[in-house]
C-alpha cells in the first residue's frame, strides 16, 4: 500500500502548488480547444476513430506473426532486429550497441518507452552520457526531472521557470524569457551535440510489418538529427507498435497529431526502412530495431484488456482528464500518466503494485470519447477496479486481488445484503428519515468541503405511496 | 534467435485472445480537388504553418529563385549538380560572379563540420507534394542527400504542381509504396518547430529555420 | 455505446425507477418525475421493492456485490414496460452496464432484455412523450449541469436542455468548462477526497461567475457535490433536479 500513501501525496501536493494548477489548467484548456479545432467534421472524425481502431485492433489480433514479418522484413533491409522481455534487458542491448562503437555518447530523440527502461540511469551508471534532444525532454533533463505529459513532456513548467533554468545551467548566455530566444539558444548548444554523437536513439511511432519500415512523428527536427547524422541508429519500441500494411499509415498519421495537439500533421514524418546503401552519401551505417514487452505480452492474454495496447501515444485522454488537470503527471508516478497510464502502468507493475490508479478516476468518460483508437478507458478501469479486490486468482492480471481490503469488503457485503431485501433496506431507510436530525454534520473527507446531506422527511417509497402511485 | 524472442512470441501465440480481426473497413472518405484547388489547398496549409510558398511557371522560377537567394541574404546555397535541379540551376548563375552555389560530392561525413557551421541554405526537388495536409514528400536521394533539407537553417523545395496529390493515402496507394520503400522517405509540413514551452510556437528549433517552396505549373 | 437511435410511442403504463439517492435525500425530485409523466397521461407505478442499481459496488470492483443487488432489481420490474430513471448515471448502470455485469450468467439475456427497456428521464419526456411545457414561473437565470454519464454514456445533454429551453421564462446562462466533471465519481468523492474537492470547488466558481440564479442538474449525486460545496462556501445559488424544477414551473398548484 505504500504506492497509495505516495500517489495521495504527490496529488496532495501538486493541488496546493498554484503554479502547477495553473500550468496544467492552461495547457490542457489549449490542447482541447486545438484539437477541437482540428477536427470541424464530425463524421469524419467518428469514421476517423472506427478506422484507427479497426487497423490497431487488426494489427493485435494478428501480433506474433506480424512480429515475426516485421523481424524479417527489417533484416531483409539491413535492419538489425533485437527482443527484450525486460527493461533490463533492454538496456543491456543498448549498451552493448554503445560498447561495441565505444560510444560515450548517446543523443536521443523523443522516447516513451526509453523513459520506461530508465535508459538515461542505466547507461550513465556505465559512464555513458545521454543526451535528450527533444527540447522539452532537453529541459527536463537539466531540471533533473521526469516527462509529466507524453506528448509535452515540460508542460508543467512556465516560461519563466524554464529561463531560470537556463540561467542557471548556462550563466554565459544572457537571461531571457522569451520562447523564442530560449529555443535558439537550445539549438545552438544542442546543434554541436548532434554533430559529436555517435550514436543516435529515437522511439518508434509505427512499425510496418509489410516493409519493415519504422514511422517517427515529430516537428523540431531533432529526430531526424538522431536517426540521420550519428553513424549508429536505435529504434525503440513497444512490440504492439506495429502495423499490419503500409496503407495503415496514413489514416494513423491523419488522427494522431489531431487528437494530441491539433496540428493538421506534424511537421515532419520520418519513415525508415534501412540503413545507407552503399550509393548513399548520409544516413547512419547501423539501424537498430530493439522490440520491448516488458509485461505487454501478459496483457495480451486478455480478450478486453488487451484494447489497452492499441493505444497511439497521443495523450489525448490526458488532455481532457479533469483529474490529470488538476495533479498533472509527476504525481502518478509513473512513466505514462492520465488515463492511459492508469490503466496501463498497473497492468505492466501489477494491481497490487499500482492498483490504486485504477480508483483515481471519476468515470467521466471524457478520455474514451476522445481516444483516437476507441480504447474503451472507463470500462478498463472499471475492469481493473474489479481486478484488484476479486478473489479468485484467474491469472489475467498481475497481482491481482492484491488490494483487496477485508474491511471494505466486508462493508460492500453489508451493503449488498441490505439492498438486495427490500424488507431491510425500507427499515433502514425509515430509521434514515426518522431519525435524520441526529445523523453527524460532518461526515469525513465528504464535509471538508461540502454540507453533510440530509435525509429527507420521507422517503420517495412512502410518498409515492400517499400520491397515489401504483406499486404495481 | 534470441531466448527473448522465443519467451516472447511463444507468450503470445499461446496467449493469443480469441477475438476474430475486424473484418470490414470503415470508409473514411478521402478529400478532394480540382487542380487549382489543390494548389490553393497546398498554399493555406504550408502557409499556416509558416512555410513561404511561391507558385510559378517553368521558365521564370530559376530568377524567382536568384531573387529570393538575394533577399534572405543567404551565404551559399547547397545544391546537387548531378539532381534534377542541376543543370537549371548551374545555368542560372552562369553569367554571374560570384555564384552562391556551393556543391560537395564526398559522404557527408567528410565534410560534416561545414554542412553544420558554414552552408546557408540548400536548395532539393520534392517528389511529391500532398493538399490535404500540406506537405513536401521527399525520397532523399544519392544526389540530394537526406542532410539537405535537415540542417542548414533554410531550405529551398522545388515542387512540380502535376506532382501533388490529394491525400497521402492516394499517394501511397498509387505510386505502390509498399513494393519500393527507399532507405528514407519524409513528409515534410513547414519549417522545425516547437511548442514545447508554455505552447507557445517557436519556429526553427533543430531543424530549417525557414522552409521555402517554389511550385511550377 | 447504445444509444438509441429510434424511440418508442407513448406507452398506457411505465414503470419509475427511483434511485437510492432520491428516496432519502431528494424524494421531491422522484416524485416531481412522475407526477410529469402523469400528467401526460401515462400509468405509473413504483415498484415497492426496488433499492439501488448497484453502480456503488459495480463502480468499486464488487461486482457480485452488485450482481446481487441488480438481479434483485431486475425482479421488481417483471412486466414488459418502459423503466424510466431520473438519473443519467443510474440509467447508464441499468442500460449499458447490466449486459456486461450479467455476461456468462444465466440472467444474461434477461438482463439485455431489461436494459432496452431503460430510459433516462429528460429522454423519456423528450423523445417519447414530446412534453410540451407551459412555464408559469417568474423569470429566472439557469445554469445546467449535465452529468458525465447523462452527456456520453446516455447521450441525453440535448434532452436535458431541449426541455429547459420550452420554459419561456428561464434564460439559460452557460458556466465555464460546462462539460467538466464535477468531481463527484460516487466513491471517488471519498477515495480522493483532495482531487474532488479541487474539481467542486472550480465547477463552483464557475457556476457562481455565471450568473445563474439557480443550478439545475439531472443527477443528485452532482447536485449532492455541487450544492454541498455551494451551501458550504455560502453561496446564494442553489441548486435543484431538473424533475423538480420542472414540475414547479409547469404545474399551477404548485407553481
Amino acid at each position: 500500500m505504500q504506492q497509495k500513501v505516495e500517489f495521495h501525496d504527490r496529488a496532495g501536493k501538486a493541488l496546493h502548488n498554484p503554479q502547477i494548477r495553473s500550468n496544467f489548467r492552461y495547457a490542457m484548456d489549449g490542447l482541447m480547444l486545438k484539437r477541437l479545432r482540428s477536427f470541424p467534421d464530425l463524421d469524419e472524425l467518428n469514421r476517423l476513430r472506427l478506422r484507427s481502431a479497426e487497423i490497431r485492433a487488426n494489427a493485435l489480433a494478428r501480433l506474433p506473426e506480424l512480429l515475426e514479418q516485421l523481424e524479417a522484413r527489417c533484416r531483409e533491409n539491413g535492419i538489425q532486429v533485437h527482443w527484450a522481455e525486460t527493461a533490463e534487458q533492454a538496456n543491456e542491448i543498448v549498451l552493448g550497441i554503445m560498447n561495441r562503437h565505444g560510444a560515450k555518447l548517446l543523443i536521443k530523440g523523443k522516447s516513451m518507452v526509453s523513459e520506461e527502461m530508465e535508459l538515461n540511469h542505466y547507461l550513465e551508471q556505465h559512464g555513458i552520457e545521454c543526451l535528450e534532444s527533444d527540447l522539452g525532454e532537453y529541459i527536463l533533463q537539466l531540471a533533473g526531472e521526469p516527462p509529466s505529459h507524453i506528448v509535452a513532456p515540460a508542460i508543467h513548467k512556465s516560461r519563466q521557470q524554464v529561463a531560470q533554468l537556463f540561467k542557471e545551467k548556462f550563466p554565459d548566455i544572457p537571461y531571457s524569457d522569451d520562447v523564442d530566444t530560449l529555443t535558439r539558444n537550445a539549438r545552438d548548444i544542442l546543434r554541436r551535440k548532434f554533430y559529436e554523437a555517435p550514436v543516435g536513439l529515437s522511439g518508434v511511432n509505427f512499425a510496418v510489418a509489410e516493409t519493415g519500415t519504422i514511422c517517427l512523428v515529430e516537428n523540431e527536427g531533432n529526430g531526424r538529427m538522431c536517426t540521420t547524422i550519428p553513424p549508429v541508429h536505435i529504434a525503440v519500441t513497444g512490440i504492439e507498435k506495429v502495423v499490419e500494411k503500409l496503407s495503415d499509415v496514413p489514416p494513423l498519421l491523419s488522427i494522431l497529431p489531431r487528437s494530441a495537439t491539433g496540428q493538421h500533421i506534424t511537421t515532419y514524418f520520418n519513415m525508415i526502412s534501412s540503413p545507407r546503401k552503399p550509393d548513399e552519401k548520409d544516413g547512419p551505417d547501423e539501424v537498430h530495431l530493439l522490440l520491448l514487452d516488458n509485461g505487454r505480452s501478459h496483457i495480451y492474454k486478455d480478450a478486453e484488456l488487451i484494447a489497452t495496447l492499441r493505444c497511439i501515444r497521443c495523450g489525448a485522454c490526458m488532455n481532457h482528464c479533469p483529474v490529470y488537470a488538476r495533479i498533472g503527471g509527476h504525481a502518478y508516478g509513473t512513466t505514462i500518466p492520465g488515463p492511459i497510464g492508469s490503466i496501463l502502468e498497473p497492468q505492466k507493475a501489477g494491481l497490487d503494485q499500482l492498483g490504486e490508479l485504477a480508483t483515481a478516476s471519476t468515470l467521466c468518460g471524457a478520455c474514451g470519447e476522445v481516444c483516437p483508437v476507441r480504447i474503451p478507458i472507463p470500462e478498463l478501469l472499471n475492469r481493473l477496479r474489479f481486478e484488484r479486490v476479486r478473489q479468485d486468482h484467474t491469472g489475467a492480471t498481475r497481482g491481482q486481488g492484491g488490494q483487496r481490503d477485508p474491511w471494505e469488503a466486508r462493508i460492500w457485503k453489508a451493503w449488498s445484503w441490505v439492498h438486495a431485501n427490500p424488507m431491510l433496506y425500507r427499515l433502514s431507510m425509515r430509521m434514515a428519515t426518522g431519525l435524520r436530525w441526529l445523523l453527524p454534520n460532518r461526515l469525513g473527507p465528504w464535509t471538508s468541503v461540502r454540507t453533510a446531506p440530509r435525509p429527507a422527511a420521507k422517503s420517495l417509497h412512502t410518498l409515492a405511496r400517499e400520491k397515489g402511485f401504483d406499486h404495481e | 534467435m534470441s531466448e527473448a524472442r522465443t519467451n516472447i512470441l511463444r507468450r503470445l501465440s499461446a496467449g493469443k485472445p480469441h477475438f476474430a480481426a475486424p473484418a470490414a473497413a470503415t470508409r473514411v472518405p478521402l478529400a478532394r480537388w480540382d487542380v487549382p484547388g489543390r494548389i490553393d489547398q497546398f498554399r493555406n496549409k504550408m502557409e499556416s504553418v509558416r512555410a513561404e510558398v511561391h507558385v510559378t511557371v517553368r521558365d521564370r522560377w530559376p530568377d524567382l529563385l536568384k531573387s529570393l537567394v538575394t533577399e534572405k541574404q543567404l551565404s551559399n546555397l547547397l545544391y546537387a549538380p548531378n539532381g534534377p535541379l542541376g543543370e537549371t540551376l548551374s545555368q542560372a548563375w552562369r553569367k554571374e560572379d560570384p555564384s552562391p552555389l556551393i556543391c560537395r560530392n564526398e559522404a557527408v561525413d567528410e565534410w560534416k563540420e561545414e554542412l553544420f557551421f558554414n552552408i546557408g541554405g540548400a536548395i532539393t526537388a520534392a517528389r511529391w507534394g500532398i493538399a490535404e495536409t500540406g506537405s513536401l514528400v521527399l525520397w532523399p536521394t544519392t544526389e540530394e542527400p537526406r542532410s539537405f533539407s535537415l540542417v542548414p537553417p533554410v531550405h529551398i523545395a522545388v515542387l512540380e504542381a502535376k506532382d501533388i496529390y490529394d491525400t497521402f493515402a492516394d499517394l501511397v496507394e498509387q505510386q505502390n509504396w509498399h513494393l519500393c520503400m527507399p532507405t528514407n522517405a519524409l513528409l515534410i509540413s513547414g519549417p522545425s518547430k516547437t511548442a514545447d514551452i508554455e505552447q507557445t510556437l517557436a519556429y526553427g528549433v533543430h531543424g530549417p529555420i525557414e522552409l521555402i517552396i517554389i511550385v511550377i505549373t | 455505446m447504445n444509444l438509441r437511435k429510434s424511440y418508442p410511442e407513448q406507452p398506457e403504463r411505465i414503470y419509475f425507477f427511483g434511485t437510492c439517492l432520491i428516496d432519502i435525500l431528494y424524494p421531491e425530485a422522484g416524485l416531481a418525475g412522475m407526477q410529469l409523466i402523469r400528467r401526460e397521461g401515462v400509468d405509473v407505478i413504483y415498484p415497492l421493492n426496488q433499492t439501488c442499481c448497484g453502480q456503488p459496488a459495480w463502480n468499486s470492483g464488487y461486482r457480485d456485490e452488485a450482481r446481487e443487488v441488480a438481479a434483485a432489481q431486475m425482479a421488481c420490474f417483471p412486466e414488459d414496460y418502459p423503466i424510466v430513471v431520473p438519473s443519467g448515471s443510474c440509467a447508464g448502470m441499468l442500460r449499458q452496464h447490466y449486459p456486461a455485469l450479467f455476461a456468462g450468467t444465466p440472467q444474461q439475456d434477461a438482463a439485455q432484455a431489461f436494459s432496452e427497456r431503460v430510459f433516462e428521464l429528460t429522454e423519456f419526456l423528450s423523445r417519447v412523450l414530446k412534453i410540451k411545457l407551459n412555464d408559469l414561473g417568474k423569470p429566472v437565470k439557469v445554469a445546467l449541469h449535465v452529468s458525465c454519464s447523462a452527456r456520453r454514456e446516455m447521450g441525453v445533454a440535448n434532452e436535458h436542455q431541449s426541455l429547459l429551453q420550452q420554459l419561456s421564462n428561464v434564460e439559460l446562462v452557460e458556466q465555464e468548462r460546462k462539460e467538466e466533471c464535477c468531481g463527484f465519481g460516487g466513491t471517488f468523492a471519498v477515495k480522493h477526497a483532495q482531487i474532488s474537492a479541487a474539481m467542486v470547488e472550480e465547477k463552483a466558481t464557475a457556476l457562481v461567475a455565471s450568473g445563474a440564479d439557480a443550478l439545475v442538474s439531472g443527477d443528485c449525486g452532482c447536485l449532492l457535490n455541487i450544492a454541498g460545496h455551494l451551501e458550504y462556501r455560502k453561496a446564494q445559488l442553489p441548486g435543484s433536479h431538473i424533475a423538480s424544477f420542472l414540475w414547479e414551473r409547469t404545474n399551477a398548484a404548485e407553481g
